[in-house]
């Protein structure tokens, strides 16, 4: 019987909510295509004894790839391990997230399989036993419907957008250690740095608090890092264009057409207009406050909440109101 | 040391999409053309590699219809040396896309194959490490700039939370993200000599999408929002709302 894969993915040996969502995805999937979800971690020596939150996300099956030299990302090792495991199996789909790391792996592996690889996907349909995909284009100025013509179906899929419904099963987790020569691999990591402000990425994280030109000077992000330090883990910073152009701000934080495209629980806009590039890429989020002194402001058409004032006002409030309430449970 | 940046021609960011009367393909008309934005971040830096070494040239390679020519001699007018069109269609099928390109390098003089990290038309961040893994290149994704050594490539390169910095033995393809160098004007000069560079084009290979788009559509509209009040003193009824009724806090 041909089975949904998930690639999970570890990160500090623990196996991420994107992962989680994309067991859930699978496991609704299933009943239609008469499929079992089966997940494959890959990871260094111990990530197995995180493996089994994917069972309680939907997974009958766990296999844990464990190996020194898979403790860190290595796109050449990774690739290695999942295109063996999908060879060793037989699946209708392969299913990543749309993190970093699996738009880094997801392609080298769909090219290795020879088989077509949707990315950023934000739905999936079962239709007369087939797998329809939607994935946005244009950063979400539209959305495409697509068949993949090839087994298996590869897709990745967005960070917050499927939920995870908790099934309570418990998988047959089974570990194994891969066969890998690391002294052949062509890419090495020399040095890894951690910028300020939190590891949680804007393209993944449940709540996003984005600045535009509006703070006036960089030196007031100090301002949107108390409101994020204030809603606490899960939340990261994010910017908009004009702030990145201006060097304000690193692009990592972009959110729009030529940053990332996100779609968080919670959307901050603090000082930012709304230009048609910034609001492709985040108005898939569920819930948008914007914070602007012009009432006229495109941000306004597309916020759930809105406050026309005084950004500096503003959000010093904001951070004392929710501190207060984290505060008072 | 020769570099190839690979470029693709998408509709401006400015631009508003329109779905046309088949409900499978985005109407073209007014639309304005450009370099995908990141292909040109990694046209810029392959220029600055060449003039840092003084040796070498910077090829550009597309895979488009024929109106992708004028694409090309903008980046010719920035600095490229010469350019190849390969006539054909640029679907949402990376892997289509990248055995083009492949079929096309095979043999080629081309140590190090530049790519931006992702189009923003199609937005699949797919065609480079398809491309390194069909051609058995090191690969690294979302370089924010690079240095080339001996035998290899030294790249910066953003991760969640951080950077790396990653050493690639060429030959290699690398896709590159914005970096500190915003990409150069054309000069006049350049504009002039460009019209002179060689930009040939030919069919490419062809390969069979094997992604079928069914149909496009709109992004959903979202409900109609709220001015919640005016200043600080709406924040407290945000928080509320933000709680009691969006659930977001």
């Amino acid at each position: 019987m041909a089975n949904l894969l998930v690639v999970a993915e570890a990160r500090d040996g623990r196996v991420g909510g994107a992962s989680r969502e994309a067991v859930s995805l699978a496991a609704s999937l299933a009943g239609p295509l008469g499929a079992e979800v089966e997940a494959l971690v890959v990871g260094g020596p111990g990530v197995s004894a995180d493996a089994g939150s994917v069972g309680a996300a939907g997974a009958a099956t766990v296999r844990v790839a464990e190996h020194e030299a898979l403790a860190e990302y290595s796109p050449e090792g990774y690739t290695q391990v999942v295109v063996e495991h999908v060879r060793g199996g037989d699946y209708v789909a392969v299913l990543f997230s749309a993190t970093t790391q699996g738009k880094d792996l997801a392609p080298r592996v769909a090219a290795v399989l020879d088989v077509p690889l949707a990315t950023d996907v934000t739905g999936v349909e079962v239709e007369d036993g087939v797998l329809v995909i939607e994935r946005p284009i244009s950063a979400g100025k539209a959305f495409a419907r697509l068949a993949l013509d090839a087994t298996p179906v590869m897709a990745s899929l967005r960070p917050n957008v499927f939920p995870v419904t908790e099934v309570g099963g418990e998988a047959a987790i089974s570990a194994y250690t891969p066969d890998l020569d690391a002294s052949s691999w062509k890419v090495r990591v020399l040095e890894r740095k951690q910028t300020g402000g939190g590891s949680v990425d804007v393209a993944e994280a449940a709540i996003v608090v984005a600045g535009g030109r509006g703070m006036k000077d960089p030196s007031n992000w100090n301002l949107l890092e108390s409101l994020r330090d204030a809603i606490g883990a899960g939340a990261a910073l994010g910017a908009s264009r004009a702030v990145v152009d201006a060097g304000w701000r690193p692009h990592g934080e972009q959110v729009g057409q030529t940053g990332k495209t996100v779609a968080p629980t919670l959307y901050i806009a603090v000082g930012i207009s709304g230009a048609i590039q910034h609001l492709a890429g985040m108005r898939t989020a569920k819930t948008i406050v914007a914070i602007n002194k012009d009432a006229d402001a495109p941000i306004f058409n597309v916020a759930d909440y809105g406050i026309v004032g005084d950004l500096f006002e503003v959000v010093p409030r904001l951070s004392e109101e929710i501190a207060a309430l984290k505060a008072g449970g | 040391m020769n570099l190839v940046v690979c470029l693709k021609r998408v509709p401006d960011t400015e631009t508003r999409i329109r779905i046309d009367a088949s409900g499978s393909v985005i109407d073209p008309s007014g639309v304005k053309y450009v370099i995908s934005p990141y292909d040109e971040f990694a046209l810029e830096l392959a220029l600055r590699s060449k003039e840092a070494t003084g040796a070498g040239e910077v090829a550009l390679l597309s895979l488009g219809d024929s109106a992708t020519q004028e694409t090309l001699r903008k980046g010719l007018a920035m600095g490229a040396d010469r350019a190849v069109l390969l006539t054909g269609e640029s679907g949402m099928d990376g892997l289509a896309t990248a055995k083009a390109l492949a079929a096309e390098l095979e043999g080629a003089d081309a140590p190090l194959v530049l790519f931006g990290v992702k189009a923003i038309d199609d937005d699949q961040q797919q065609v480079g490490p398809m491309f390194a893994a069909l051609t058995g290149r090191a690969c690294v994704t979302g370089v924010s700039s690079f240095l080339v050594e001996e035998g290899k490539v030294v790249c910066e390169r953003e991760v969640e939370g951080g950077s790396e910095t990653v050493e690639a033995t060429l030959p290699a393809a690398i896709t590159i993200t914005k970096g500190e160098h915003e990409p150069r004007l054309a000069s006049l000069k350049g504009i002039m000599a460009a019209k002179k560079k060689p930009l040939e084009e030919k069919p490419a290979q062809a390969v069979a999408s094997r992604v079928r788009v069914l149909s496009l559509r709109e992004p959903s509209a979202r409900p109609q929002g709220r001015i919640v009040g005016e200043g600080a003193d709406a924040v407290p009824e945000l928080v509320r709302l933000l709680r009691e009724e969006a659930k977001a806090l």
